[in-house]
């Protein structure tokens, strides 16, 4: 997970319904804020508290919120609203000139894309990376970083490769069994992109906490919700034996089990032996030749 | 409200979450008993309810709110009396907690009537693609904070019956979610108050806007509570499974259960819940 702050330049943070990714990007968040950077946080989707939330106060100093969540249309015309709107707002980030690295958060693009062309926002992610790259003044470049937040299912495979082909680092949230996962891809230049998956937890003040592997196959805890329902304790039949049944059924012999007494029985077949009468009334096309039909063969 | 449900979440009308979106939908099946349940809920938590009702009339609602008894024992009583209640939408809405936008009705008086302030269904009338600003503005004044001198009520509360009726009425999927996110920062943030939403789930993968917005709603939800139908088919017994999801948009998952499925049966007048495959009828 460190590679992901360290290579700098354009992360993009895929989440998902199921696997919510504002707790990684706070927690990146948090991360660039204590190794001293600024952070600019373009907040689209929740308010100023709800992001602060969880953050000491060290941390909240060096976080600067631009809300673009109160008024993002100006609605309200009290001239409290971002100004340009929300394309207005992004080019904003653009033009600053803070020295020293920085990251700039931007939650969430999904929200940029449904609101401004993606060609716009491919423009301003492009000009972001690019504005430390080539400061005025020969200065050399200072890193700067892009964290963008993407909600998979709310785009087409279009705005999703559009935003692929310029990050240079890719996190894919997913996880089972309650245990988030992160799938990171990242593209160095002239090096083959490399993969990595990397299981995680988010602690309540935001820090990560890294695990080695998959969680293990645990037995399924007590569900507090549901008492455990016994299946047996209404049925309408019958599914347990009296002590007298169970003595029954143990010694009863079965019909087809061979025992040396019911060898003796068979054997010993005689005129005690109630014999069984058959019954044969011939039908008017009976045939009732007493011949013996394999007289003719030849054995 | 179904007692079972509240169980289920773990909630009830006294000790109701603030500040939260609820987020119903349904697939392959009728939802709206998840409706009627959250609009008693609330009124039974003394909170101020704005409900847009697109699909049903007021006469409806008001009539199965009735229906919807439950048990309760009338405190002070010596001895203890037991008397069922249901909840009278026409008695809320005369004392001032609820305030119901009948949008069957109303639509006709867009086009019949001469309006001095814009219609909260103005967009009716527009041509192009409108927004739904005045039926956000519609919902900040009737969630307003009432004045000294009346009764307080505990939160505001807007229930919307439902959404995707409005992709269908010809807005787009951006138009209604930038109206929930309005809602949400006049309700939500301003006014600690809850918002609830039912969103069809059609299932037909060329509904693009519908899932667009079925998708951008779940990612705000701080509770999502999906009806299905069986996949098997039709069942006289079990009708439906309804799948229950807790998400916090910007918090660290809790330890909790974050995921429930139950099945249910829905009654004249209630609902009965049960783990899969234990429904009375299989026993």
């Amino acid at each position: 997970m460190e590679s992901v702050l360290a290579l700098g330049g354009f992360v993009l943070l895929r989440d998902s319904v199921e696997w919510e990714g504002r707790s990684l990007l706070k927690a990146l968040i948090k991360k660039s804020a204590l190794c001293g950077e600024q952070v600019h946080i373009l907040g689209c989707e929740v308010s100023e508290d709800e992001f602060r939330e969880g953050f000491d106060s060290s941390i909240n100093s060096r976080l600067i919120y631009h809300d673009l969540f109160r008024d993002p249309l100006n609605w309200s015309q009290t001239g409290e609203a971002l100004p340009g709107g929300p394309l207005g707002a992004l080019q904003a980030m653009c033009r600053r000139t803070h020295p020293g690295p920085v990251t700039i958060a931007l939650d969430s693009l999904s929200w940029l894309l449904l609101h401004i062309p993606c060609t716009a926002l491919c423009q301003a992610l492009g000009a972001l990376s690019r504005q430390h790259a080539h400061p005025g003044g020969g200065s050399p470049a200072e890193p700067v970083r892009v964290l963008g937040l993407f909600h998979e299912e709310l785009h087409g495979p279009g705005p999703l490769g559009a935003l692929s082909s310029l990050a240079q680092t890719e996190v894919t949230l997913s996880g089972t069994m309650g245990q988030a996962s992160a799938h990171i891809l990242s593209r160095r230049p002239r090096q083959r992109p490399a993969h990595q998956t990397q299981w995680f937890s988010i602690l309540p003040d935001f820090s990560l906490d890294l695990q080695g592997g998959p969680p293990l196959e645990s037995q399924p805890h007590a569900d507090p919700h549901t008492a455990p329902v016994d299946p047996t304790a209404h049925v309408t039949f019958n599914l347990h034996l009296s002590k007298k049944e169970r003595e029954a059924k143990d010694s009863l012999t079965l019909p087809f089990q061979f025992s040396s007494e019911k060898q003796q029985a068979l054997l010993r077949a005689g005129p005690s032996q109630a014999t069984s009468h058959i019954f044969y009334e011939p039908d008017a096309y009976d045939d009732l030749d007493q011949e013996d039909p394999d007289d003719d063969l030849d054995v | 409200m179904f007692p079972e449900l509240n169980n289920l979440l773990n909630t009830t009308p006294d000790r109701a979450e603030q500040g939260k979106l609820t987020l119903l939908c349904d697939a392959k099946t009728d939802g709206s008993f998840l409706v009627h349940h959250f609009l008693s809920f609330y009124l039974k938590a003394n909170c101020k309810v704005c409900f847009v009702a697109l699909i049903q009339s007021f006469s409806h609602y008001n009539i199965v709110g009735q229906k919807l008894v439950n048990i309760v024992e009338l405190r002070g009583a010596v001895p203890s009396t037991w008397v069922t209640q249901g909840v009278s939408l026409t008695a809320a809405r005369e004392c001032g907690q609820l305030v119901f936008l009948e949008g069957l009705k109303s639509s006709v008086d867009v086009f019949f009537r001469a309006q001095a302030a814009p219609h909260p269904l103005q967009f009716l009338r527009e041509a192009d693609a409108g927004n739904l600003q005045p039926l956000y503005e519609f919902v900040r004044e009737a969630l307003k904070p009432v004045g000294d001198g009346q009764a307080a009520w505990r939160c505001p509360v807007l229930l919307v019956d439902d959404l995707s009726v409005l992709l269908s009425l010809g807005l787009g999927a951006v138009a209604v979610l930038d109206f929930v996110h309005y809602c949400r920062v006049a309700v939500c943030w301003e006014r600690k108050g809850n918002i609830v939403a039912l969103v069809h789930d059609s299932g037909d993968a060329e509904d693009e806007e519908n899932d667009i917005l079925l998708n951008g709603l779940s990612h705000q939800s701080h509770l999502i509570l999906r009806a299905e139908g069986l996949a098997t088919g039709f069942c006289r017994d079990v009708h439906g499974q309804l799948r229950v999801l807790w998400r916090t948009p910007s918090q660290p998952a809790a330890q909790r259960d974050r995921s429930l499925t139950y099945q249910y049966k829905i009654q004249d007048k209630s609902v009965s819940f049960f783990a899969k495959g234990m429904s009375p009828a299989v026993l």
